[in-house]
């Protein structure tokens, strides 16, 4: 049971993640793969400041700093150099590991023993602790972020996302709308890093690895079901969201609770995910959505 | 009132495929005018709209509305006086997002979008106030997304969002092109009404002789990049269509 327990937990640290990218990918339609990058900016951030008994009120701020400042530097490669969104995306998420690197100073820090996030005690399980806080905090997001797509600024945000044209010529900037958005959502991304890190407690250097593809098969996860229910409410989309990487995150328990080879894991990842992202194409879906 | 002064925009310069569009033009556009603006392929209509709205930039020459020179000024800021509508009706619209939400944005034409939530009981009613002048019954169906509407509905709205904030001038780039007649004709009586109601600048792209001659107080017809004819009150209301049709054998 602590075993599923942890993998909804790690759900949820990653929740913020998800929501960035459903953000960038879905409504802001920008392919961004600073998120590689951030996401362990988050997490060295996070653990020069735990190691230095920096006050999380201080900390936080800078990490969501750190990662707005990583967004802003693809979104204005894009927009005012006119490189390719992906490509943009790739240098910054390449050049984030020297930094990252450099910032750490060796690979792998532990952040066993310091005080953060989850050492604020509700319950006395630490397990059913972390869960509470872990979802408080989605459970904040959510809400925050479903207000703010809904104000007229958020309007205008997804609506870059949907048709750049017609709101230019409603008069958007769309440039700023795009350095704005990718701040945004890569301040998600980086916290998502350093919720992480303090769950496992360790930093290392290569944990963003691939966290864009998670992040994406969550998502799909998501679309799936919106699709399933069709639904266009943005607060209850972005709940979907939070279910598709709890369900991403219990499907990877699962599958390694059976005892499969951990080498075999990624492969049963991509399976997965490509099962997903199949599902709505198939007739078996189409009639059930019938 | 629209000017435009030595307009002249090339293409490709100093290449091989170097096209003149537009080659020194010079027009005047009376406020509460509606021009109709004919032309074939190339002459240079669709070029001189985005010129005026700021997609593009002139060579040389100076736009001017109501005295204020628009060429320094990028799309996005040109856009609180000027209203556009494409020939493809999705791309007037965001499809993903309700009617609301697209009324919403229009109702913000120029202004800064902050961090409140506008949609409150007052714009709805406004925005419901807006779409009984169409008679499509859309009142019922604000929520809806965009996306499901038809095109001659989506054109309809597209116009009527034009009218959500004062703008000075509509720009009309072959409203109708992609609609069925029927549907057709109802977005150019919305565009007519609107024009007149609301006491607009507009110039109005079409390929459709009977729109040209149908609608609007004066007719410009495009040729080389420069305006060939251009006739208002009775030398527009006596041409017929086998006049226009004439003008374009010409060419």
């Amino acid at each position: 049971m602590d075993f599923y327990l942890a993998a909804i937990i790690q759900g949820l640290c990653l929740a913020p993640l998800g929501l960035g990218i459903y953000i960038t990918m879905k409504i802001f339609n920008f392919p961004d793969i600073t998120t590689d990058g951030s996401y362990t900016l988050g997490a060295v951030i996070c653990a020069i400041g735990l190691s230095h008994q920096l006050p999380l009120l201080w900390l936080l701020p800078i990490i969501f700093i750190g990662g707005a400042l990583a967004g802003i530097c693809t979104a204005l490669i894009h927009t005012q150099l006119k490189i390719n969104a992906l490509l943009a995306g790739i240098l910054v998420m390449t050049a984030l590991y020297s930094v990252n690197l450099a910032l750490l100073g060796r690979s792998n820090i532990p952040l066993l023993g310091y005080f953060n996030l989850f050492a604020y005690v509700f319950t006395e399980n630490t397990l059913l602790n972390t869960l509470l806080i872990t979802g408080i905090i989605t459970g904040g997001l959510v809400f925050l972020l479903g207000y703010l797509l809904r104000t007229d600024f958020g309007i205008a945000m997804r609506a870059t996302g949907n048709n750049e044209r017609m709101v230019r010529s409603l008069g958007v900037n769309t440039s700023k709308m795009k350095w704005m958005g990718l701040a945004l959502t890569n301040a998600l991304v980086a916290f998502s890093g350093s919720l992480v890190a303090q769950f496992q407690g360790f930093t290392d250097i290569n944990m963003g690895i691939g966290i864009v593809i998670s992040g994406l098969g969550s998502v799909m996860i998501a679309e799936t079901i919106i699709r399933l229910v069709a639904t266009d409410r943005v607060m209850v989309n972005l709940f979907f969201v939070v279910l598709g990487i709890l369900l991403f995150q219990l499907v990877l328990a699962f599958t390694l609770s059976l005892g499969i080879d951990a080498t075999l894991l990624k492969l049963l990842t991509s399976c997965f995910v490509l099962f997903i992202v199949a599902l709505p194409n198939s007739s078996w879906f189409r009639a059930l959505k019938r | 009132m629209l000017t435009l002064h030595h307009i002249t925009k090339t293409f490709g310069a100093h290449k091989p495929t170097e096209i003149k569009v537009l080659d020194d033009l010079n027009l005047i556009i009376p406020e509460n005018q509606f021009v109709m603006l004919v032309g074939a392929n190339g002459s240079g209509k669709s070029t001189l709209q985005n010129l005026i709205a700021g997609s593009l930039h002139p060579d040389k020459g100076d736009i001017l509305l109501a005295g204020k020179s628009l060429v320094d000024l990028p799309d996005y800021r040109r856009s609180k006086w000027i209203a556009r509508v494409f020939q493809d009706p999705l791309q007037g619209t965001a499809p993903d997002l309700s009617i609301l939400d697209n009324f919403r944005l229009a109702a913000l034409r120029g202004e800064p979008k902050r961090l409140k939530r506008g949609i409150n009981r007052a714009f709805r009613e406004r925005v419901q106030a807006h779409l009984s002048l169409l008679g499509m019954q859309l009142e019922d169906k604000m929520h809806q997304p965009m996306g499901q509407l038809s095109g001659g509905q989506r054109q309809a709205l597209t116009l009527l969002m034009a009218v959500m904030n004062d703008v000075k001038l509509l720009l009309l780039d072959e409203p109708t092109a992609a609609l069925d007649p029927r549907s057709a004709l109802k977005v150019m009586d919305v565009a007519n009404n609107l024009v007149h109601t609301y006491k607009l600048t507009a110039l109005c792209i079409t390929h459709n002789m009977r729109e040209a001659l149908s609608y609007g107080d004066r007719l410009i017809q495009l040729a080389h990049g420069q305006v060939k004819r251009d006739l208002t009150g009775v030398n527009k209301e006596q041409l017929k269509p086998q006049d226009l049709y004439e003008w374009f054998n010409d060419d």
